[in-house]
């Protein structure tokens, strides 16, 4: 028996072109799932915290981080956390990127620029992910300062985007 | 009761954009080639391990029960593990602890993906991996979070894109000696550059393929092994780790979990000095800056200098520290979980000296291997040894 | 006799070793939350740092320092979240450790611990699993998913279907029949509300429940357990740790697990043939030379199953079941008593939380904190556990008390 990596390795391509002349059976299926997720106790708080324009927070009094997202555990130290902080809607861009692309991978007409944002008021780094405007990519910065830009209040719903995006702050 | 573990055994299908066969037929082919390579037959095989990604893309339920019989699972105690991109070197370590703990003496793992199911692309499947409440609503695409992690990188250590480019240039190359390659190409830095931004800093040459593919090994027992070939080749350290869900809050410029899961296995092996005592490392390159990223959490170079090492040929084929033999995903393709299986056929092949024209110039003894997964959150290190 | 063509070779020699008393593995302590039909004001991480909390006071560890490994037991669209994995570690004391998913059921996460155990990759690894199932709103969508997309979906628009089949096959080639059924379900929701984890617990008379609305025939909607929400953490360490904990150990003396064909059309409908091959596993490696134990727990998650899991399990020669609870053998006074818990029918299933939630209903009985449920003097448990339709896939385990 050959202990030498194979020769010929299996597998038939099929080629874009194959495919677009459908020269194999293709057998559609179309999957829908719904989901209502529980939000618990610190993603309900949080997102009504959205609603009113406010970015919540909860603080582990034993290592003493704000952490935000807000959760009910702290993950150092394995305990409940203690209590809630609110934190400012404003903040320095951690990273940022520049997407060219649609969901479905196909070109974009615009591209979009999506940052992670440490907000002040929160433990050093803590924040989340969310959109950038305002701002042409190229003039984007890691360390740049930001601010919320909150839908007018009629429109907010309780989620992330009650925050419309982030927008450069000018002092 | 610690029982030394060896591959004997490894195949491979190709890896294309799309490939005819089923899922249940690709984990078949390469279960095939892995046991002919060993030298066994499936009866005399004690339990198998398969890994493959997400349910999103095959679209079953319960994927691994669906594949299970392609795999070699009926009338034996089957598993599957998941850990997302970090699959394909976890099925590996799920092998091991199968007969290290000696519940089997011959233990069949497979991975297989089949990404080619999902249309239009499987781009859109990934929607499904983020937050529902925080990250879905914003319409959250997969290269974004990536190009968010290379870009903190290059700003924190001061990394070019030209820099990380000769990663995507060597590894595209490197595959062009993988028989089973479907994107080896000889390219430049300036293809690199000029390729379309697909996520900014993410340019489409910085970015390997969606995949369909499979790809096996067979674990034995020492007695066993000893019996079978002549030249095992021993998993002698497994680690693994997974970081915080919430990566928002995290550094994202150095992996720490990979630093930690690759101590656990070098701890293992024995191994007090990796960059001197790692002969071959096929690391996780979906993104060629993650193979930079990956070797300085691998201990393979300082924090920032993995480019520099690049620079400097060290990790070509014929260097030092020939990274990615392979071609890696770069190269090879990425369907996922068989995509880190490559990696672990790949370093089974190199430390044999049978890996043709890919083989690495220097006298290969001890070999990494690892893989990447999750919300940027989790790796998989096996350290394998020859005879 | 079954033909030998469906069961090949069973595994070699290697499995049956039998673990000797002083390299043994066991379960330390364990914790849950939830136990209802829906657990709303609280999300799945919640329950899950609720169920870890409680398994770590109860098994008085620092996760932070004590805990090597982590297992959780979850399926994608349970969770409806691809890669759920990456929201398990925070909750349960996991961030920064090795971590892993397993798709299985709970016994196939605790078959997982004691294998790394066993290779010494770790001394201490904790095992989790939950059922969420309130959350899903599409839960026949998702059911119906798992069917083969080219052979079997189709034919599936009700996804008990295969229940309906597989039962009408039993009861044929067994002899048992839909009466004992009834029993089954009639007994296990009445084991139930001695259970304060019971979400399903009543009464029902076997002819109500024959008489309740066919969902997939011959099965009736009393005898098709229900949703509930739940989390289930267990700690399981080495002898080393165990020996010097402040609980009674609950020692894993056996566990297997097997899977048959997924092929609808050519399994095996009559006999659970992952039942018997992982019992004969675990059997072997506890060194039991038949089935015998002071209580069990095996699936329920139809009622038909748990005449089917008994006799596959060899705990009832294949035809007797029916008779035996016509009987009273499987009440909780009986000679065998079964799914004294309630079983799914009772207390609701629980997805790839199951299998663990059975464990951990043995683990209440042979530590004696099972109250008004409790076995006098239950020592030893035998668990069974399905993966549930359209699966052959289960798993075994044998425990037992000091």
């Amino acid at each position: 028996m050959s202990r030498m990596a194979r020769s010929r390795y299996d597998g038939v391509e099929i080629t874009s072109k194959e495919l677009k002349a459908q020269k194999y059976k293709i057998f559609p299926f179309t999957a829908r799932f719904n989901y209502d997720w529980s939000t618990g106790e610190a993603v309900g708080r949080f997102l009504a915290e959205l609603k009113e324009g406010r970015i919540i927070g909860r603080r582990c009094s034993r290592c003493g981080r704000i952490l935000v997202p807000p959760r009910m555990f702290c993950e150092e130290d394995f305990r409940p956390t203690d209590e809630w902080i609110y934190v400012k809607d404003h903040g320095t861009i951690k990273t940022y990127s520049v997407s060219y692309l649609n969901a479905d991978a196909s070109r974009a007409e615009k591209p979009t620029v999506v940052a992670v944002i440490a907000l002040d008021g929160a433990s050093e780094g803590m924040g989340f992910l969310h959109l950038l405007e305002e701002v042409a990519p190229g003039k984007v910065e890691i360390g740049m300062r930001v601010k919320a830009r909150w839908k007018p209040k009629a429109q907010r719903r309780g989620a992330i985007t009650d925050i419309a995006s982030f927008v450069p702050e000018v002092s | 009761m610690r029982r030394r573990v060896a591959v004997i055994g490894a195949g491979m299908t190709l890896f294309r954009r799309r490939l005819l066969e089923t899922g249940k037929e690709l984990s078949f082919e390469a279960s095939r080639a892995a046991l002919d390579s060993a030298g066994v037959e499936l009866k005399d095989v004690d339990s198998v391990v398969m890994g493959t990604a997400p349910e999103a893309f095959d679209g079953v339920h319960m994927k691994g029960e669906y594949l299970l019989d392609g795999a070699g699972g009926v009338g034996r105690p089957y598993t599957r593990v998941y850990v997302g991109g970090g699959t394909g070197v976890f099925i590996p370590i799920a092998a091991y602890w199968h007969v290290a703990s000696g519940l089997s003496d011959v233990c069949l793992a497979v991975g297989e993906e089949k990404m080619s199911s999902v249309y239009p692309h499987p781009q859109g499947a990934f929607n499904s991996i983020f937050d529902q409440q925080l990250e879905r609503p914003l319409g959250v695409n997969l290269v974004w979070i990536f190009a968010l992690e290379m870009r903190r990188y290059m700003h924190k250590y001061g990394i070019k894109e030209e820099e990380i480019a000769e990663v995507a240039v060597k590894n595209k190359g490197n595959a062009l000696a993988h028989p089973c390659a479907q994107l080896a190409a000889k390219i430049t830095v300036e293809d690199v550059m000029k390729s379309e931004p697909m996520v900014w800093p993410v340019k489409r040459l910085d970015i390997s393929p969606p995949s369909d593919g499979a790809a096996a090994i067979v674990v034995a027992s020492e007695e066993v092994a000893k019996k079978l070939t002549p030249s095992p080749v021993w998993i002698d350290g497994v680690g693994w780790n997974i970081d915080s869900t919430y990566w928002t809050d995290r550094e994202l410029a150095y992996p720490l979990y990979l630093e930690k899961a690759a101590k656990m296995a070098y701890k293992m092996a024995g191994i007090s000095n990796p960059r001197k005592e790692i002969d071959v490392a096929e690391a996780y390159d979906p993104f060629d800056y993650k193979e930079l990223h990956h070797l300085e959490g691998l201990q393979l170079a300082g924090k920032g200098e993995a480019a520099r090492m690049t620079a400097e040929g060290i990790t070509q084929r014929n260097g030092e520290l020939p990274v990615n033999p392979s071609g890696g995903l770069l190269g090879v393709g990425n369907p996922i979980a068989a995509a880190g299986m490559m990696k672990i056929c790949e370093l089974f092949w190199q430390l044999r000296g049978e890996a043709g024209k890919r083989q690495v110039k220097k006298d290969a003894r001890t070999g990494v291997a690892q893989a990447w997964g999750d919300l940027m959150q989790f790796s998989s290190v096996v350290v394998m040894r020859s005879s | 006799m079954v033909p030998s063509r469906h069961f090949p070779v069973l595994p070699r020699q290697s499995i049956w070793e039998q673990i000797p008393m002083n390299d043994g593995i066991a379960i330390i302590g364990f914790g849950y939350s939830g136990f209802a039909r829906a657990t709303r004001s609280k999300s799945y991480k919640e329950l899950m740092f609720e169920a870890a909390s409680n398994a770590y006071s109860d098994a008085d560890i620092d996760v932070r320092k004590d805990v090597g490994s982590f297992v959780c037991c979850e399926e994608d669209l349970w969770e409806g979240t691809s890669i759920a994995d990456e929201y398990v570690p925070d909750q349960i004391g996991a961030a920064l450790r090795p971590t892993c998913t397993v798709t299985n059921d709970g016994l196939g996460g605790l078959a997982t611990a004691f294998m790394q155990i066993r290779s010494g990759l770790a001394d201490v690894v904790v095992v989790e699993a939950h059922s969420k199932l309130s959350d899903v709103s599409s839960k026949d969508d998702v059911a119906r998913f798992a069917y083969d997309p080219v052979f079997a979906r189709d034919l599936a628009s009700d996804p008990l279907m295969l229940a309906g089949l597989e039962m009408n096959r039993f009861l044929h080639e067994s002899g048992n029949d839909r009466e004992a059924c009834a029993d089954v379900a009639s007994l296990n929701m009445a084991n139930g509300l001695s259970n304060e984890r019971a979400s399903y617990g009543g009464r029902s008379t076997p002819a109500e429940v024959l008489s309740s609305e066919t969902l997939a025939f011959p099965l009736t909607a009393l005898e098709t357990s229900r949703p509930a929400d739940a989390c289930l953490v267990f700690v399981i360490s080495s002898d080393r740790l165990a020996k010097a904990s402040k609980n009674q150990p609950v020692w894993i003396r056996g566990i297997g697990w097997a899977s048959s064909t997924p092929w609808i059309q050519s399994m095996d409908m009559a006999h659970a043939a992952y039942a018997r091959l992982s019992s004969a596993v675990a059997y072997r490696m506890a060194g039991l030379a038949e089935p015998k134990a002071d209580l069990y727990e095996v699936d329920d998650t139809f009622a038909y199953k748990e005449l089917q899991h008994l006799e596959a399990i060899g705990v009832c020669g294949e035809g007797t079941s029916g008779k035996m609870i016509r009987k009273g053998c499987f009440s909780p006074d009986g000679d065998i008593p079964v799914n004294v818990s309630g079983g799914s029918l009772g207390v609701g299933h629980l997805v790839e939380a199951s299998g663990l939630h059975r464990a951990m209903e043995a683990c209440i009985q042979l530590r004696g904190q099972a109250g008004r449920m409790q076995i006098k003097g239950a020592r030893s448990a035998i668990v069974q556990a399905w993966r549930g339709l359209p699966t052959s896939s289960g798993a075994v385990a044998v425990l037992e008390a000091e």
